[in-house]
């Protein structure tokens, strides 16, 4: 640089030009490059993964089809004051009636009444009875009372005002009921004692995760610390016997620990035949909560594992045996010198282990019953059996946030980066 | 935990083997579910537990009649011929994808690579269901729910976070002035790639891939969701039997998958050690 100084203007490249705008452009191109490699998989990740994410994102929230399919009477009841306790007139009525007309030849009004009947049981046979009786009605008479006629509920007030609360593009309407709420004629409530599950079932999840998690923690980090103490070549060999269940597919696990737990199973054989309980008092091990527990302890405790063993890995033997000499009992010198040493492989294995438990699926369904099944097993049922798909991604949505704040932690804790398999 | 000291005390021995005797417990609870399905697929009784015969060892307690269900039975077949035709056309194109990929991210010098990073992952961090849930919806939108294109699809992208991880691993202790010296050689980058690079990186490649190939194949609960009754591979079919009448064939297949991952298993360590010893990143 000392030379540089004594020219006059700027240092050239070789083609001419200034050596700073050289560089940049090299650097520039050197970053094109990087990019186009990383290009294909990005966008290819982009349209088959977080497309879909996002795309289940908007459908928590989507109430397209009031507005879609009852254009007049959302227009006809903004006039409507929904807290004086009346029902609306004549001319919302007749903007019913247009509507119907039109949903029926459609078909689209039973979809709207599914969609209805979330916040408010009953609209599904409402519409359905409606729609077989909309074409005989009389334009010119009095619709107010023929709707009376043909259901009462068209006469209460509150069947109007569902209809109004709901009328807008987007809805916080499955949140709310994602969170044991809804949206009454006073704003949010809580939804009556009997309806109340998610909240439970959350809470559940996350207990059921964190027992799983410590469970894992007090079985593995034992063995983490044998594997990182032993010779290399001992500790290959049995890294082997961590290493195997993990590369086992998840229905063999499963199937054995259902094999292995039945009431006529293999344990409670065993148990039954050296006399430790009797025959007919055999342990009831599966379809509850202690089948989910023991089951996916066993599936995750090679992710607790092999962060532990690479953190406990790098500690130096040497610093056990100075604390030693320098007067530490063994105990002292593991929990002042060695544990805090192994703390970042404790974080790392531990919310790896929450992360993938709290959004297990099979395991539960399988071994779970109805006592051991997470939030994910409620998500499924919504999707295949209730259709009510609106809930069954809010309920994705509170999980993926949960997950996703999780996964920046473990980001600003150990990093992505080093995440390490085998 | 090394050797213990000739002058360690009662107290230390008693500590040293008890701790040793937990392990060895510990090693058993995750081995043992594993081999106990192995005599049990033999047994040719619909009990998933040992009949006295089994017990004395006789020979005639034993049969091979759930191995025949398997490879007879036309239900397990097609779940076969499904996982087979889905798993290696996912993995082919995670891994070729996914090689790129991280080649690129390894260089010095990338715009937003923390944030590329992290949606690169994401597939192996979002929970499956949730995953499923949004394939599902969006799949149906697009017209790829219940295609073979639209499993093979959702499984590379489950893939793709193994590939990318174990593939950047071999990277980081790459040495650049290799590419540079063929380079200064003459050989330009594509030439550089195929006779300098990939020979290096192509055990992480393949281990990489052996993942990407064993998530697809144990994959179920996307394929539920995105796949439809022509679909159905080896794992939705272990499913539904364990769900609904939990036949003894179940345990002959999971016998069956038992030894693929044991050899899988074997594949990926002798790569690791190999690319460890390439780089002399390992005594050994």
């Amino acid at each position: 640089m000392a030379n540089g100084e004594n020219v006059s203007g700027p240092i050239l490249a070789a083609d001419g030009r200034p050596l700073k705008q050289s560089l940049a452009r090299a650097l520039r191109l050197q970053k094109l490059r990087a990019l186009a490699l990383i290009a294909p998989l990005l966008i290819f990740v982009l349209v088959s993964f977080v497309a879909p994410i996002t795309d289940m994102l908007f459908r928590s929230v989507e109430n397209a089809i009031v507005p879609d399919t009852l254009p007049l009477t959302v227009a006809a009841l903004e006039d409507w004051d929904e807290s004086a306790g009346k029902l609306p007139g004549e001319e919302v009525f007749a903007a019913l009636h247009q509507d119907l007309l039109v949903a029926v030849a459609a078909k689209a009004h039973t979809k709207l009444g599914s969609r209805l009947n979330y916040e408010q049981t009953g609209v599904a046979s409402l519409l359905r009875k409606t729609g077989r009786r909309v074409k005989r009605m009389e334009e010119d008479g009095d619709l107010a009372a023929q709707f009376a006629k043909i259901h009462k509920s068209w006469a209460d007030p509150e069947t109007w005002a569902t209809i109004k609360r709901f009328s807008s593009a987007y809805t916080s309407g499955y949140f709310l009921n994602a969170v044991d709420a809804k949206l009454g004629a006073t704003g949010i409530e809580a939804r009556p004692e009997n309806e109340r599950i998610y909240i439970f079932l959350f809470e559940r999840t996350l207990l059921l995760s964190v027992v799983i998690t410590v469970a894992c923690l007090l079985i593995g980090y034992p063995v983490a610390f044998l594997l990182a103490t032993l010779p290399m070549r001992t500790s290959n060999m049995l890294m082997i016997l961590v290493l195997l269940p993990f590369w086992t597919s998840l229905l063999v696990r499963t199937s054995a620990w259902k094999v292995l737990l039945q009431q006529q199973g293999v344990i409670n054989d065993t148990l039954v035949f050296i006399g430790l309980v009797a025959n007919d008092g055999r342990l009831a091990m599966i379809n509850n909560q202690t089948g989910t527990i023991i089951a996916m302890t066993h599936i995750l405790l090679p992710f607790m594992i092999l962060p532990l063993y690479s953190v406990m890995r790098t500690i130096p033997p040497s610093y056990m045996r100075a604390a030693k000499s320098l007067g530490a009992t063994d105990w002292t010198a593991f929990w002042r010198v060695y544990f805090p040493q192994s703390v970042p492989g404790i974080g790392a294995g531990a919310i790896l282990v929450f992360i993938l438990s709290i959004g297990y699926y099979i395991t539960p369904e399988l071994v779970g019953g109805t006592s051991g099944t997470f939030i994910s097993n409620r998500i499924a049922y919504h999707i295949s059996s209730s259709l009510n798909w609106g809930l069954a991604a809010a309920l994705g949505v509170i999980l993926l946030m949960v997950v996703l704040v999780l996964y920046w932690l473990y980001d600003r804790i150990i990093g992505i980066d080093n995440v390490k398999l085998g | 935990m090394a050797a213990l000291p000739p002058y360690a005390s009662t107290g230390q021995k008693a500590w040293y083997w008890g701790f040793r005797l937990i392990c060895a417990l510990i090693f058993f609870f995750l081995i043992f579910p594993l081999l106990v399905i192995v005599p049990l697929s033999f047994n040719p009784l619909p009990y998933f537990t040992f009949t006295p015969g089994m017990l004395a060892l006789e020979a005639d307690a034993y049969s091979m009649v759930n191995y025949n269900d398997f490879f007879t039975n036309i239900d397990w077949q097609n779940a076969l011929y499904n996982s087979v035709r889905i798993a290696p056309v996912a993995t082919l194109l995670s891994v070729s994808l996914g090689t790129l990929a991280a080649i690129g991210l390894s260089q010095s010098h990338v715009p937003f690579r923390g944030a590329i990073m992290a949606v690169l992952i994401s597939p192996m961090i979002v929970p499956l269901i949730i995953s499923a849930a949004g394939m599902y919806f969006f799949y149906s939108r697009i017209g790829l729910q219940g295609t073979y294109l639209g499993v093979v699809l959702a499984h590379a992208a489950l893939g793709i976070p193994f590939v990318i991880i174990t593939v950047t691993a071999t990277l980081v202790g790459f040495d650049r002035s290799l590419t540079r010296a063929a380079a200064n050689l003459g050989a330009n980058p594509v030439r550089t790639f195929f006779k300098v690079q990939a020979p290096l990186i192509l055990p992480g490649v393949i281990s990489g891939g052996l993942f990407a190939f064993i998530t697809s194949f144990d994959e179920v609960v996307v394929v539920l969701f995105v796949g439809s009754a022509g679909q159905k591979t080896l794992p939705w079919q272990m499913f539904t039997g364990l769900r609904e009448q939990i036949s003894p064939t179940i345990l002959a297949v999971a016998t069956i998958l038992v030894v693929i991952s044991i050899c899988l298993l074997t594949t990926v360590e002798l790569l690791r050690r190999r690319s460890e010893r390439l780089r002399g990143m390992s005594p050994q």
